[in-house]
């Protein structure tokens, strides 16, 4: 008996906000049939936006999940001044509005930002262009992966880390085969979380990418567009491919999950 | 396992760079069309259309489509706009101050603009609450959708036509201002964008939605199936047609086209009047022309003296810290929200 | 000590190990630093510049404005709801995704994540269809506060869930075990040995669902009516600052929620400090 309540208690939960919305999405994107499903995808400028997300997403997520663990460590495991705000300042980009991440942009690399005028001087197109959506897809990940690993690595101690270290096992050596097999999980849920936004960030990148056609859009904006235009089955099927893409990659990393060491 | 890692990271790099190089290289002319979100169909017709001509042909575009004043924002951080199609004035002359676009931008050929629509009304399958004219929003239970002024820029228009048509209705400025404030009271939605109000009123909510012709008739096309009541006075919508200062010359060549007949065409039978009112002549276009002429009595525009052009209708009503707008949201929703 | 005190080989390895691990660290923590700093700070400085330009008296004015207010009181308000929200019921998520069997639970557990992976458009349209003047279940929460708690408990479903997973799966379960064997009830035993491993995996969750309740916006617009003073959240009050030509009030107003977040970040670091202590004893 005590096993059925939470587990009715998280299935409730679900169901109301997840499985019943995503259902809907299904719902919705096949309810005209597969033909506008497949003309939506098939446009030559949702496939070139799909193609720029797995770029953009490509670049942001490994770069996401060194960094995460790199701070993660030295959080968990060093000493060193100024770490609660360190780590405080990893969660804030998330506090962050879509409209102000690119206000903020703005401020720096626009036409008469700190940076924008050097930059556009020299012939670095920052805004409008690529880095600038791969800036805002970092921005809007940063911290899930230290967040995932951060717990895990308290939870565990770090008894097998040193013994390696006495036993004359180098840094890297303890990192590799000691430390990463043991925070497998929350580096696999960390990139997980990191793909599913960086291919769902919508608000700032509509800002600082242009938004030009065949050029500067991602899927996200693709759906926007569809969604303006009273397309809302085009809007439900890129989405719904977004959403695939991000069950593939967690389906994936869980299998290809690293090895547990033996002792 | 990470050495092919490392590999893929730099396929993906040279991909990426290549990419941009060969987006780089194209050498014929190239126009940067910036816009706002509606006309992107109108658009796709119009460009084709100016293609076949000698003077467009051989001409590439680049298209950018989104909201009026995000699109106003990234053309001032910096983004490349050879023409400009907004859908106030007021972006366009945000535009002017910095330079973009020349200062005279409403001083030439039919002030700048590239076609008109006028602020209508949407209401549900055959129109159960009787919503014809303005007075008609303020009867009792009536639920009214328009989006925020302040997040909206298009929706500045519906504002002042609700101003307007009270003055024009013999109304003093104070008891005109007073209706705009009762009009809030049945405000049950204030949409970021147009497009969400619109979504909004599609989800169900509300009787009435105060929106454009244009907008209306866009959403038509594509079997929203929503009926439309044009009431009698109304504001008219100019939307501005702009080459920047820096554009290339068949930017403007492209506007004279949209501007001609053969453009104006095109944009009346896609659902915006045309401002050669002469196309409406063509009687292919009858149709267009029954429906456009239909309704409205009297259609006024935004440099009537009771507003005084786009930057004194802004600076009243819209200014963030002192526009009546300010006042009239903190009487409707201040206090008894919390 | 006196192993290594004794083997003049070990003493000189470990004394070098110390050394590079050293500079090992100062390495990282200068490259983390570096990229922090690009990717984190230089905006949030930009902002906090872009906030000061009109002066002092300026923003002072946007910032105690009424509807400013009104929209931060409905923001935090309904961001500590739903973090509040996420720390129970997510945690309970985490449990039985982890701990239970049933029929179907890897395809719950695939989907998640996917809350992140819609765009914030499609996150609202689908909430106000199913929860809105047309619900197919009767189910009518649009355009009140309740519907922005909903948006924001979709859009933060995956934090304190796959925060907590990782922690419940790399948990001993010796501890519990032997609680169990000596007569103590589920119950006691989850609060009194599972929780408190548990806790900095909730809080760290809690907090990710807290900052992304407060900066959320994409799906809101759609489902809350956006009516200010009594459904505008302060995301949607920046936006009509920008909008309207007032950059550095928006500003203004992105840096005292920003401050605030900070500060509620910075406490419940704190307190997870505090509870862990007993580790480190």
């Amino acid at each position: 008996m005590r096993r059925y309540v939470p587990r009715f208690v998280a299935l409730a939960y679900l169901t109301a906000v997840l499985l019943a919305p995503l259902t809907m999405v299904f719902w919705r994107t096949f309810q005209h049939g597969l033909a506008p499903v497949w003309g939506a995808l098939s446009n030559p400028e949702t496939v070139h936006a799909f193609k720029l997300t797995l770029i953009v997403t490509a670049i942001a997520v490994p770069v996401n999940t060194i960094f995460g663990v790199a701070v993660s460590l030295l959080i968990v495991r060093k000493r060193f001044p100024g770490k609660g705000v360190l780590n405080a300042f990893i969660d804030l980009p998330l506090a962050l509005s879509p409209v102000v991440v690119g206000l903020s942009l703005y401020l720096l690399y626009g036409r008469n930002g700190w940076f924008g005028s050097w930059l556009l001087g020299h012939g670095i197109q920052v805004l409008f262009a690529w880095p600038a959506i791969v800036l805002a897809t970092i921005f809007a990940s940063v911290p899930f992966v230290a967040r995932e690993v951060i717990p895990t690595l308290r939870e565990l101690g770090d008894e097998q880390e040193q013994a390696a270290s006495t036993l004359g096992a180098s840094g890297w050596q303890t990192f590799r085969r000691i430390t990463l097999p043991s925070i497998r999980w929350a580096v696999i849920y960390g990139v997980v979380l990191t793909t599913a936004r960086s291919l769902g960030e919508y608000g700032a990148v509509a800002i600082v990418s242009g938004r030009i056609v065949g050029r500067t859009e991602t899927a996200t904006l693709r759906v926007d567009d569809s969604y303006q235009n009273f397309d809302l089955t085009g809007a439900y099927s890129i989405s719904l491919v977004l959403a695939a893409t991000a069950v593939v990659v967690l389906i994936l990393m869980t299998v290809l999950k690293p090895k547990e060491q033996m002792a | 396992m990470r050495k092919r890692l490392l590999l893929a990271f730099v396929a993906l790099a040279v991909a990426l760079v290549s990419a941009t190089a060969a987006s780089a290289r194209r050498s014929a002319t190239t126009i940067n069309l910036v816009a706002y979100s509606t006309p992107k169909p109108v658009l796709a017709q119009l460009i084709s259309a100016w293609q076949a001509t000698p003077d467009g042909k051989g001409v590439n575009f680049t298209q950018s489509y989104g909201a009026s004043g995000s699109q106003t924002r990234a053309v001032l951080a910096g983004q490349p706009a050879d023409v400009l199609f907004l859908s106030h004035g007021a972006d366009m002359n945000s535009l002017a101050d910095a330079g973009i676009v020349p200062s005279t931008w409403d001083k030439g050929k039919y002030n700048g603009i590239g076609a008109n629509s006028v602020v209508a009304f949407l209401v549900r399958e055959g129109n159960p609450k009787h919503i014809h004219t303005w007075n008609d929003l303020l009867q009792s239970g009536v639920q009214v959708v328009t989006p925020n002024p302040f997040t909206s820029g298009g929706a500045m228009w519906n504002i002042l036509a609700a101003y307007g048509a009270q003055r024009k209705l013999g109304k003093t400025d104070k008891q005109a201002t007073a209706f705009v404030q009762q009009l809030f009271t049945h405000v049950v939605s204030q949409d970021t964008s147009a497009s969400n109000a619109a979504n909004t009123f599609l989800s169900g909510k509300g009787d009435v939605l105060i929106t454009y012709e244009s907008e209306a008739y866009a959403g038509v096309a594509k079997g929203q199936g929503l009926h439309m009541v044009v009431p009698k006075q109304t504001l008219l919508v100019q939307l501005p047609l702009v080459a920047s200062t820096k554009a290339p010359p068949e930017a403007q060549k492209f506007i004279d086209f949209v501007q001609s007949p053969a453009g104006q065409t095109i944009l009346a039978s896609n659902g915006y009047r045309p401002v050669d009112k002469s196309v409406l002549k063509d009687p292919a276009l009858a149709k267009w022309r029954a429906a456009y002429n239909g309704g409205s009595r009297l259609i006024w525009t935004i440099n009537d003296p009771i507003y005084g052009g786009w930057r004194q209708a802004f600076k009243t009503w819209f200014d963030p810290n002192s526009g009546r707008m300010v006042g009239i949201e903190h009487a409707v929703g201040g206090t008894t929200g919390g | 000590m006196a192993e290594s005190h004794a083997n003049p080989v070990a003493l000189r390895l470990s004394r070098a190990a110390g050394t590079s691990e050293r500079a090992g660290t100062a390495l990282s923590l200068g490259l983390v630093s570096t990229f922090l700093t690009l990717i984190v700070i230089l905006p949030i400085a930009a902002l906090v510049w872009e906030s000061k330009r009109d002066g002092a008296h300026a923003f002072w004015q946007v910032v105690s404005s009424p509807e400013a207010v009104s929209a931060f009181k409905l923001t935090i308000g309904a961001a500590a709801i739903v973090a509040l929200v996420n720390a129970v019921l997510g945690t309970v998520t985490a449990w039985v995704l982890v701990r239970d069997d049933f029929r179907g639970k890897a395809l719950v557990n695939s989907v998640i994540d996917l809350p992140f992976a819609l765009p914030t458009i499609v996150a609202g349209l689908t909430l106000l269809a199913l929860y809105g003047p047309r619900s197919p279940i009767g189910v009518n929460l649009a355009f009140t506060r309740t519907a922005i708690c909903l948006a924001l408990c979709f859009v933060t479903l995956p934090f304190v869930v796959r925060t907590v997973q990782p922690v419940l799966l790399e948990l001993d379960t010796e501890m519990e075990q032997a609680a169990h064997s000596l007569g103590a009830s589920g119950l006691v035993t989850f609060r009194r040995i599972v929780l408190p491993n548990l806790l900095p995996g909730i809080l760290s969750g809690l907090v990710l669902a807290l900052a992304r309740a407060v900066g959320e916006i994409g799906a809101v617009v759609l489902i809350s009516g956006n009516l200010p003073y009594r459904t505008e959240v302060s995301s949607v009050y920046v936006m009509g600052r920008i909008e309207s030509g007032d950059p550095a009030g928006a500003a203004a107003v992105a840096v005292v929620l920003l401050a605030t977040s900070f500060a509620i970040l910075l406490g419940v670091g704190g307190l997870r400090f505090l509870v862990t202590r007993h580790e480190r004893a």
